[in-house]
């Protein structure tokens, strides 16, 4: 009966789709190098710019063509999904850990918390997010880890002002006020009869930030701030299809192509996801 | 006579601007006793209800007066000794199930949590006591009650529960705060058939807080009308409807609908009533604001 009920609501074809592309890259990004045909860094000169199979001039093994360097770019692809999805999960969930709790203290407790922590968020959310990642890099130099720290100090603010509102309209329904009559302290009340209310919405804003992440990602590695340049990211891979675009379009196409799939299907997935696990909606 | 379970000597309660939101309220309820506070909306009944739970909103506050809950001044109390008292000796039937109960907890550790944790029972002594509350509130099919979620449950059954988790660790005094406006007309009289039904068995005190005369002839002892956040009148509740001596409680009457003639009987309360009432409400606040500055 439940399924039948989802899938009525379209949610049922969104959550698998969504999922299955995502299940799809993460497995061929973990498995990279069982699965990639080619060494994403090997170059051959022989081989620049392929075109993609269905076209002139190819050569068997190199499904999607290859760069001006003549390097394979569906491997490249594949190996570029391991840096946006450590980056997506590590980042997402540090933002998610830090705006999430900031944001059930200041909608649950209200007052001097509230305040506090609501102007912090709006002095944070006055910088310009891309610069300020940029700025953040370049400080902490590149690397993965200071990718992951940016993306986290930028965007823990997207998860504090969405869950400070849930949770302050949680804090004036009438079971809170129930268990203060009841007797429950203050942290008990917010662990135990705001937080779970909150839950689909944490997962619905770490799934979407997720797919927000692999978008900074690229920017930086389009910039070039992001991972050592040898290893493939989608961002950087971008980046170089751009300067050949006339002579080899699938090279910024393909790249972009994944970025877009991979960022829909995690905000998708979240909504799905929510939708499913809501008791409410539900 | 012994202590009155709940004994509230002249609260007044202010907004922060200054404006009494409840204006020198006294009113005891007995041990075991039905006492209704009646009045229109925005009269401060529940104020009042909620004063006494210790939950007002943070704007509102207590500028004086005393309540004493079975003999303890709750305002002489530390906050965590307060909270404990209150927790141990109180419940709230609350307005409206629908948001009474938390969406995404099954109803059984919802009733249970309190009695385990708060009170120390035992989880099995807090599940017996749980069923054998929801056979008191006529529910056929405790296993699936238990197992729900609140959406999964009609409004009536929802403030079943209410009912049970309200009476379960058995409370000295109950604030039911309008148990039976959100619900269909049908379901408020079998609904208000059994918060009396458990009220006689456990002798437990209840403020009754409506808006409903009807109601408040069925099942209160006492009433206090209020307006304004005043206490207008106080009576035995059959002395009451026999003879009303205030103008606001014989206007109050003469507003209930009869089914006779719906539309004649709905009228508003009369304007000189009115008039007499804001000359009422104004001089105790002049005689309030004196010694208050």
């Amino acid at each position: 009966m439940d399924d039948a009920r989802i899938a009525r609501r379209g949610v049922g074809p969104r959550l698998w789709l969504a999922g299955g592309w995502l299940l799809l890259a993460l497995l061929a990004a973990i498995l990279a190098p069982l699965v990639a045909p080619q060494d994403p860094l090997a170059q051959d000169l022989m081989l620049e710019r392929l075109p993609p199979f269905w076209l002139d001039g190819t050569e068997p093994g190199y499904w999607l063509g290859t760069d001006s360097l003549g390097r394979d770019l569906l491997s490249r692809l594949i190996f570029g999904g391991r840096i946006a999805f450590i980056v997506a999960f590590a980042a997402a969930i540090a933002a998610c850990l830090v705006g999430s709790v900031l944001g059930l203290i200041a909608g649950y407790f209200g007052g001097w918390a509230d305040r506090i922590i609501s102007r912090i968020v709006d002095i944070w959310m006055a910088f310009p997010p891309v610069l300020f990642a940029i700025l953040l890099v370049a400080v902490l130099g590149t690397g993965l880890s200071s990718v992951i720290i940016a993306i986290a100090v930028i965007d823990w603010t997207r998860f504090c002002r969405v869950i400070r509102a849930e949770a302050m309209g949680q804090s004036r329904m009438d079971y809170v006020e129930n268990a203060r009559i009841a007797g429950y302290g203050r942290i008990g009340i917010m662990l135990r009869e705001v937080l779970p209310n909150v839950v689909p919405s944490i997962v619905a804003l770490l799934s979407l930030e997720m797919g927000i992440a692999v978008i900074v990602e690229a920017i930086l590695s389009f910039v070039n701030l992001s991972i050592s340049t040898d290893d493939p990211t989608w961002g950087g891979i971008i980046a170089e299809g751009r300067l050949s675009i006339h002579q080899a379009w699938w090279v910024l196409v393909f790249p972009l192509i994944t970025l877009i799939l991979t960022v829909l299907s995690f905000s998708q997935f979240g909504e799905a996801l929510k939708a499913r696990f809501d008791p409410v909606l539900r | 006579m012994s202590a009155a379970c709940l004994d509230i000597r002249s609260l007044s309660a202010v907004l922060p601007n200054g404006q009494r939101v409840l204006r020198s309220v006294s009113l005891s309820v007995q041990p075991g006793e039905v006492r209704a506070l009646v009045g229109e909306s925005g009269a401060g009944k529940t104020m009042i209800g909620k004063a006494v739970l210790g939950v007002l909103p943070p704007s509102v506050r207590i500028a004086e007066g005393d309540m004493l809950l079975e003999g303890e001044d709750l305002g002489q109390l530390q906050p965590k000794a307060r909270r404990t008292l209150i927790g141990a000796r109180t419940a709230l039937i609350p307005q409206d199930p629908l948001t009474a109960l938390n969406p995404s907890r099954r109803i059984g550790p919802q009733m249970t949590d309190r009695l385990v944790r708060i009170l120390g029972w035992s989880d099995e002594r807090a599940d017996n006591r749980i069923r054998q509350l929801l056979d008191e509130v006529q529910i056929r099919d405790p296993e699936r009650v238990l197992k729900s979620y609140p959406h999964e449950l009609s409004g009536g059954m929802r403030q079943r529960v209410l009912i049970a988790a309200a009476f379960a660790a058995e409370p000295r005094l109950i604030v039911a705060d309008e148990p039976t406006t959100a619900l269909d007309v049908t379901v408020q009289k079998q609904i208000l058939r059994l918060i009396a039904q458990l009220q006689r068995d456990h002798g437990t005190a209840i403020l009754f807080v409506t808006h409903d005369l009807g109601v408040v002839a069925k099942i209160s002892q006492r009433v206090s009308v209020l307006y304004a956040g005043k206490v207008v009148e106080e009576a035995e509740t059959a002395a009451l409807f026999a003879a009303p001596q205030h103008p606001y409680t014989r206007a109050l009457m003469a507003a209930t609908p009869r089914y006779t003639d719906p539309l004649a009987s709905l009228r508003p309360v009369d304007d000189a009533v009115l008039a007499g009432l804001a000359a009422e409400i104004a001089a105790a606040d002049q005689a309030w604001r004196r010694p208050h500055g």
